[in-house]
């Protein structure tokens, strides 16, 4: 051990809470800056994580294991492999921009800050630990940062929403704990350790129904058909930058959690419940698309957008093999930019406009012709257009799921047409055609500043190098899914 | 690979996209400077496909692929194909675009967005090359979501006219819905032969293993990918509407390449659809009803670029027709010979637009006075559509029919070769009409309709209608040499040039049948004939004919009532199921998820101060009870 990295990664965001709490209230320039400069050095030291990642090993790499709570057997164990690094990097980054992009709030702006980086923490420990107990503490870790963002810093209905997501993802705990639970008195010796439990070997009916009570919380995360209904609420109240959070690397908890913890370890069960999560990613797609269809809020359009796009994240999951794993996780990271764009710029236009009604905007093009391109640009890129991020995942998730589920395959990519239809209609009736003068919209201005722009071109510029260059990620991402494909093996 | 043009083909690539990203990168706020790149890059690649194409004459061809990313046995392969074929599209594709953008610079001279407009132009012709040179369904796939994306960015250039913004999205929307199925068509082949190359599949198809259901299921499912980009029925319903962008696009993008890229689809991959009777059925077929259709529409439409629109769809499905009944031949060449003879019509026809501000032809009447340059070439390209003898158009024509008259062995495709002969004659007689309405007459100073958006406004009012510049009729004069001659190339004149060098070894040289060349040749007459004596001679009263047919002419003019119907669905079955998702999402999903918080925290007493919205207090219990199980549990052991 030369130097701890992931512990670094984990615990700068919280050292910069604490340090922040320390700062003055009202000097919000000061506070801003350190939680920026502490948030950009996490993003740099899991760059460096990055950097000397070995593409060749399936193990977990950066290890850090010591005793925890002995009598227990909990380990503070944590490591990065090619499933989880690049949801770090994806947190690490968006944590950044989203600190970057909260520059003008100006309420309580320390306590903000503070949650943000607290946030991260929480987020990051999730994506790291290989202690089952240790990933269920930071998994409930960022709960409370979550609810208090959306709670006081939120829209009107924020109470709601905040108690709506936090009472959802807390009954999906109490099951994942008891199924976490039950692995570990199962397990001889006793261990939360994940490799262990995962080379383990289970009787099926056991994995059956653990698997269901583990896979509930993360089916609550993603989310997936039936759970889902606390998404739309809770990204319509929060702040933008909590909303992209929420959306860009929460949701991924779900699908990470599933692969990790359901598929890793109870690889018979993932294999039985196969058929029904392919059933269910095609309702995710297509009936969340249809949802997006008739929205007329502009950031509901985008939230529910997401639960479609992570059904291609079930499907890919859903079929077991390599290349749709591999897809299903590039889907991931790919929404991930791709759709904490889109929520950047929903903040972006409600900014200039103050509403986020899609019937009172038009033709705001001319006005705001940055943020036109770019929302076109990130427009194309969630309707998978090749070139972009989005279009490999999608493509490698149908490529690989077509074999063992045609006909959920062929349904799913279905969704990329009606998908194409709500993004193009939505951006036809805010930037094109002629403008609304009744709504008072002729004197809206462009994004100008740098605290806005910095987000917009970074993510876009993550989108379009893993979309033309995209075996920069896929490697890392492939060499953490054969291990699991292996497990599984048909 | 030792000829120099062939090991640098890449070029072709990387010229016009180097245009793109100079001008996106630097000149935005230098027009001219960006219209230059643009015709550079362009220009560039044109130089290097005429050497391409001169060396593929002497033998050569290229392989190339590279991995893009690979997993376990899954190789997503990009790379470079150059064969006969692609020699051709390329020389098509460079050819027409370096003449579009030379006169875009007159038509689009003023425009607020001349830069975006290049931008976007380089951007096409990038796509439309890297379609043409792909080896494998993998990067066509990628390359034919890039050009409809330019074809979207292009049709709704003019962004503040409701009309261009919603054609572009009708554009894009509708080629996707074919789409689909090519991407469904490429799993299914990939999952059956393991591989997304063009050779490769051949190979596996050629050794006989597959069932031929199979084989018929996935060439029809490509060819629904066709249907959409190349406008067949039933979706061609967008290819009218984009005539809302500029129409050097319309001339580019919505004749010569980008719809042509579904015939050159099936084309490409022949092997696929020769194996199966049924699919190459299905192809002629629907390219037959396609001809019928959409030269029916066009010869009752009075917007200028409309004619050509529907023109444009008749004549794509002409190709289909030739490719269905396997004369690969008659699709290719005459896949070559209208991208030019078709460019020209709608450049021409932006230059009637760009002099008198106005594009319904109910407006001109005598300009040939006023415009010789253009109504000369324009009479060139329209007796090259009508395909008389010798124009490029007469050629391919007589190839498409006779390969479908031909066919005897099957009665359905000699009848679809008589209604393409039908087809000609209405051909002959819409664009007839065109000329005849358009530069005949008494001459008649147009009120401008306003129709022709963005920076044209200066033309109001101006008075005098007078002959474009230079830079949009020497491109129409350029156009109007391949219009005349291209189709000597299939003729014994050269030799039979196209067939020896598209075929090879596999071709059969064979004499024009006089039966079928005199036949169509009478028909296409007697359509010119009509057309005369109606708008020239007035012997035939339109109107009253009109009247006549008040049915049929109120069918066509409505475009059989297929928009409305398309409308009526995506407004009931989309929206409204998408409608009742919402009420079930919010009454019954929310709603049981609403009602069991509810009714817990109406059970619970010690619960109530949920209520009160202090969420700690139920964490405190949740915390409490996951205390208890663990205590529970280790204890019970």
């Amino acid at each position: 051990m030369i130097f701890p990295y992931l512990s670094a990664i984990i615990f700068i965001p919280l050292v910069g809470a604490v340090a922040v709490a320390f700062l003055p209230q009202e000097n919000r320039g000061i506070i801003r800056w350190v939680t920026a400069g502490f948030s950009f050095a996490a993003l740099t030291v899991s760059l460096a994580v990055f950097a000397q990642f070995n593409l060749s090993s399936s193990s977990p790499q950066f290890v850090e294991k010591v005793p925890w709570i002995a009598r227990f057997n909990i380990q503070y164990f944590v490591g990065v492999d090619g499933l989880s690094l690049p949801l770090v990097i994806l947190t690490t980054l968006l944590t950044f921009l989203a600190v970057v992009g909260s520059w003008h709030i100006d309420n309580r702006a320390k306590e903000y800050n503070i949650l943000l980086l607290v946030l991260e923490t929480g987020i990051l420990g999730v994506f790291t630990s290989l202690d089952l107990l240790l990933f269920f503490l930071f998994w409930e870790v960022e709960l409370v940062p979550m609810y208090l963002l959306i709670g006081i810093w939120g829209g009107p209905r924020r109470e709601y929403a905040a108690i709506k997501f936090v009472l959802y993802t807390l009954a999906g705990s109490a099951f994942m704990l008891v199924g976490i639970l039950a692995l570990y008195f199962t397990s001889n010796p006793r261990t939360f350790d994940m490799t262990q439990l995962a080379a383990a070997s289970w009787a099926l009916n056991f994995q059956m129904i653990v698997f269901a009570l583990i896979f509930l919380a993360f089916a609550i995360k993603l989310p997936m058909f039936p759970f889902h209904t606390w998404l739309p609420d809770a990204h319509v109240e929060a702040p933008t930058a909590v909303s992209v959070l929420l959306a860009g690397v929460l949701l991924k908890m779900g699908g990470y959690g599933m692969i990790r913890v359901c598929f890793n370890i109870l690889p018979d069960a993932a294999r039985e419940y196969a058929p029904w999560l392919a059933a269910i990613a095609v309702i995710n797609i297509l009936y969340g698309a249809g949802l997006s269809m008739v929205q007329k809020d502009l950031k509901k359009l985008v939230a529910y957008s997401s639960i479609s796009h992570m059904g291609y994240v079930l499907l890919g999951l859903a079929a077991l093999n390599q290349v749709a794993v591999n897809g299903a996780v590039l889907q991931m990271f790919t929404h991930g930019a791709i759709t904490g764009l889109l929520f950047f710029l929903v903040g972006a236009v409600y900014e200039k406009t103050h509403t986020r009604e899609i019937a009172k905007m038009s033709g705001l093009a001319p006005r705001m012709p940055t943020l036109a391109a770019l929302w076109v640009m990130a427009g194309l890129a969630a309707l998978g257009l090749p070139g972009m991020a989005g279009f490999v995942a999608e493509y490698t998730v149908f490529v690989g799921a077509f074999g063992p589920w045609a006909w959920y395959t062929i349904l799913g990519a279905a969704g990329i047409v009606v998908t194409a239809g709500y993004i193009l209609w939505m951006i036809e009736r805010v930037f094109f055609g002629p403008a609304n003068p009744a709504q008072g919209l002729a004197h809206v201005g462009d994004a100008k500043r740098w605290y806005e722009l910095v987000p917009l071109v970074t993510l876009m510029g993550v989108v379009l190098f893993v979309g033309i260059n995209p075996s920069v990620v896929v490697n890392i991402i492939n060499s953490g899914v054969l291990p699991v494909v292996a497990r599984l093996g048909a | 690979m030792e000829n120099i043009f062939l090991a640098n083909a890449w070029l072709i690539l990387a010229l016009p996209f180097a245009a793109f990203l100079g001008i996106v990168a630097f000149t935005l706020g230098h027009k001219r400077l960006s219209g230059y790149l643009t015709i550079a890059g362009v220009g560039g690649a044109f130089l290097v496909s005429v050497g391409v194409l001169a060396a593929v004459t002497a033998g050569g061809s290229v392989h190339l692929s590279f991995p893009w990313y690979v997993l376990g046995e899954t190789h997503f392969e990009l790379g470079l194909l150059i064969d006969p074929l692609t020699a051709i599209m390329l020389i098509v594709v460079t050819g027409v675009s370096l003449v579009v953008q030379i006169y875009s610079q007159g038509y689009m001279h003023g425009d607020p967005g001349y830069s975006r407009y290049f931008a976007f132009m380089a951007l096409f012709t990038t796509s439309m090359l890297g379609l043409v040179l792909a080896p494998n369904f993998l990067q066509l796939y990628i390359f034919w979501e890039l050009v409809g994306l330019c074809s979207y960015l292009l049709i709704g250039f003019w962004y503040r006219k409701p009309e261009a913004a919603a054609a572009a999205k009708k554009a894009f929307i509708t080629t996707r819905l074919g789409d689909l199925g090519l991407l469904i068509g490429i799993l299914l082949l990939y999952w059956n032969t393991g591989t997304f190359s063009f050779g490769g599949i051949a190979q596996v198809i050629a050794g006989h293993t597959l069932p031929e259901g199979l084989i018929t299921t996935a060439a029809v499912l490509v060819f629904c990918g066709a249907v959409g980009k190349s406008a067949q029925f039933p979706l061609h319903v967008w290819l009218p509407d984009a005539m809302e962008g500029p129409t050097p696009v319309s001339a580019l993008i919505h004749a010569a390449t980008m719809v042509a890229a579904g015939v050159y689809l099936v084309a490409r991959v022949f092997e696929i659809f020769s194996a199966s009777p049924t699919a190459m059925l299905v192809v002629a077929v629907i390219g037959a009803i396609t001809a019928f259709l959409a030269a029916s529409m066009g010869l009752v439409m009075t917007d200028i670029k409309r004619v050509m629109a529907y023109s444009t769809i008749s004549q794509l499905g002409y190709m289909m027709l030739a490719l269905g009944v396997g004369s690969y031949l008659g699709g290719v060449t005459h896949l070559a010979n209208h991208a030019f003879f078709k460019a020209l019509l709608f450049l021409g026809a932006g230059s009637v637009i760009h002099a008198t501000g106005a594009q319904d032809m109910d407006e001109f009447s005598g300009l040939g006075s006023k415009m010789k340059i253009t109504a000369g070439t324009l009479l060139v390209g329209s007796l090259s559509l009508a395909g008389i003898f010798p124009f490029s158009g007469f050629w391919s024509k007589d190839e498409i029919l006779a390969g479908a008259l031909q066919r005897t062995d099957n009665p359905l495709l000699v009848f679809l070769g008589l209604v393409g002969v039908l087809v000609a004659g209405m051909t002959a007689f819409y664009i007839a009409r065109m000329w005849l309405r358009t530069f005949t007459g008494e001459f008649r100073t147009p009120a401008p309709a306003g129709a022709h958006g963005g920076g044209h406004g200066s033309h109001e009012g101006h008075g005098s209608v007078h002959e474009s510049p230079w830079v949009m009729t020497v491109p129409l004069i350029a156009l109007a040499i391949p219009a005349l001659l291209s189709g000597l190339l299939g003729s014994d004149l050269t030799g039979q040039w196209y067939g020896h060098f598209l075929e090879g070894a596999e071709f059969h040289p064979e004499s024009l049948n006089p039966l079928v060349a005199g036949g169509s040749t009478i028909v296409t007459l007697g359509g010119l004939f009509l057309a005369w004596a109606t708008y020239s001679k007035k012997w035939i009263s339109a109107p009253a004919v009109q009247r006549q047919f008040s049915g049929v002419h109120r069918w066509l003019v409505n475009k059989y009532y297929l928009d409305d119907l398309y409308l009526w669905l995506i407004r009931r079955v989309v929206i409204g199921g998408s409608d009742a998702f919402q009420w079930f999402d919010l009454h019954i999903v929310d709603g049981v998820v609403n009602g069991v918080g509810r009714t817990l925290a109406a059970t619970g007493s010690a619960l109530r101060e949920f209520q009160t919205g202090r969420v700690q207090n139920y964490g405190l219990a949740f915390f409490g009870g996951v205390v208890i199980v663990v205590v529970f549990t280790v204890f019970l052991r």
